[in-house]
């Protein structure tokens, strides 16, 4: 479980993001929407602490995250998995090598158990054949499905995703997302998903959070947004075309 | 303006600071620097060998044509040619040329990292992202370069003797009685200090400005050219220090 309470976070004396509270529960897909620009990256940068709040506080589990040392949070940071939104894999590693990393640096496998390791994670998100290519060599959806796989070889207890399907297709999206979902129920993680893309918020959001200019505006679970009579999120969840219709507007 | 020196400076000093933590997994630490060896020196050999060459070529010619004395012993060909190597040519001239090469390929690499999120990545993860990166390929060059400049003293040499025989400037038995003419063996241990100072400046200063980029590729490749600007004035600035220092 994660806890933030009253994160604020300026730029140059602009004010990104003022006092945001929420919590997020292990087992759960937990979605923050906005518009772009409206501070998501900031605030799970703020969350997993490559960005320091100027207020305000991050536990996970009841521990003090933003307040500790380096190689205290070092210890937290191996139980974290983060899918980064271009994926960020290593570009002078293969695929293979990519999702064993993070498996050299922190345990003691041996050679065997992590390279079956990282082919369960591999097979877990349905990548196969493809161990010896490098990142410039799969397609988009693929790293992102790599990312994910690197994310979850250490086997971590919160997973963070930015923006998982910008740049995909919508059928891929879908892919990706489920994965997500599954992944999260499957190993029971705390889940928090960056994104601006109603079909993932209809599809996988157990909980929603809606930020509005820095703020927090709205929360709630995907089924309470369409009955919601927050304009800010109306506009927001109703901007296309074709969610219009469906709603009647 | 000279805020900003200062600024940039503690910029530095911290991030040196952070380089210089200690190393999560020896092993892996070791296997990077056996990788950044063969990536910023090996590769270099090639370029090394060529400039050493043609540069002891053109070095002796000059010599040859400055000193058309009949009344100066042509031994004195040789004596110049291998003290404008040892002394100035093979670390300053080729700690310039490695901070061009060397040092933009750093930069771009850390800066492109950085952009694409690859730092980050290292960082969520619990790894010291600028220990594990830049600390394998300080300690790769401050052990290599050294190589390389005892290659482009034998090099250049080499190419001033060929090049003087072949034009008949001076004979095979001068050349070597002029390379062996009063010699201090001091000069290669001060040249190859010189190189160890110059492969951390390059090495670091380099990281640096790729560590700390922020934007696009545009940035990158700005990062990459500041790179190599300040890598190349300390060496000049470190050239001038040393000899100073190593040679008063
Ligand atoms: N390092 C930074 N320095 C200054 N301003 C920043 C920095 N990072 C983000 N910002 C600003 O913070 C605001 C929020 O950015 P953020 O990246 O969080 O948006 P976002 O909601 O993730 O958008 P998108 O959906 O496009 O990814 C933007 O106005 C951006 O300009
Ligand atoms: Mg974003």
């Amino acid at each position: 479980m994660i806890t933030i309470n009253n994160i604020s976070k300026s730029f140059d004396g602009r004010k990104v993001l003022s006092d945001i509270s929420a919590t997020f529960d292990k087992g759960k897909t937990n979605l923050i929407i906005g518009q772009s620009g409206s501070g998501k990256t900031v605030l799970l940068k703020c969350i997993v602490g490559l960005l320091e709040a100027d207020e305000g506080e991050v536990y996970y589990n009841d521990i003090l995250f933003n307040k500790l040392s380096f190689d205290k949070k070092k210890l937290i940071r191996q139980k974290m998995g983060m899918l980064f939104q271009g994926a960020a894999l290593f570009d002078s590693m293969s695929v293979e090598k990519n999702v064993m990393f993070p498996l050299d640096m922190f345990t003691e496998m041996s050679k065997e158990e992590k390279l079956e390791r990282a082919n369960f994670c591999l097979q877990r998100v349905n990548i196969i054949n493809a161990n010896h290519l490098f990142p410039d060599e799969i397609s988009g959806g693929m790293k992102k499905r790599v990312a994910i796989a690197r994310a979850i070889a250490l086997n971590p207890e919160f997973l963070f995703c930015d923006e998982p399907n910008s740049g995909l297709d919508p059928k891929t999206s879908v892919v990706i997302d489920h994965l997500i979902k599954d992944i999260t129920e499957e190993y029971n993680i705390t889940t928090l998903v960056n994104t601006h893309d109603m079909n993932s918020v209809m599809g996988i959001g157990d909980k929603v959070i809606f930020i509005y200019e820095g703020q927090k505006w709205w929360e709630g679970s995907r089924n309470d947004i369409l009955d919601s009579d927050n304009k800010e999120l109306n506009e927001f969840v109703f901007s296309s075309e074709l969610t219009r219709k469906i709603k009647g507007l | 303006m000279l805020v900003k020196v200062f600024h940039l400076f503690g910029e530095y000093v911290l991030f040196l600071k952070k380089v210089f933590s200690k190393p999560e997994k020896r092993k892996i630490y070791l296997k990077q620097t056996m990788i950044e060896m063969d990536k910023l020196g090996f590769l270099s050999i090639g370029i090394v060998t060529i400039i050493s060459f043609f540069m002891g070529a053109v070095i002796t010619l000059q010599t040859a044509y400055n000193i058309e004395n009949p009344f100066l012993p042509s031994y004195l060909i040789g004596v110049g040619t291998r003290d404008s190597i040892l002394l100035e040519f093979s670390s300053t001239v080729i700690g310039l040329i490695l901070a061009g090469k060397v040092g933009s390929n750093i930069a771009s690499e850390i800066g492109t990292m950085r952009v694409s999120e690859q730092i980050d990545a290292l960082e969520i993860m619990g790894i010291n992202s600028a220990s594990y990166l830049v600390l394998p390929k300080i300690i790769a060059t401050m052990l290599f370069n050294p190589f390389l400049t005892m290659l482009s003293m034998v090099v250049g040499i080499i190419g001033g003797w060929s090049v003087g025989v072949f034009t008949g400037v001076v004979s095979t038995q001068q050349y070597i009685d002029g390379i062996r003419y009063a010699f201090v063996p001091f000069y290669i241990t001060y040249a190859l200090i010189k190189m160890v100072f110059f492969a951390f400046i390059i090495t670091t200063i380099s990281s640096f400005y790729g560590y700390r980029v922020q934007g696009g590729s545009l940035e990158v490749g700005k990062a990459s050219t500041n790179a190599v600007v300040m890598s190349s004035i300390f060496i000049l600035l470190f050239n001038l220090l040393l000899t100073q220092l190593l040679l008063s």
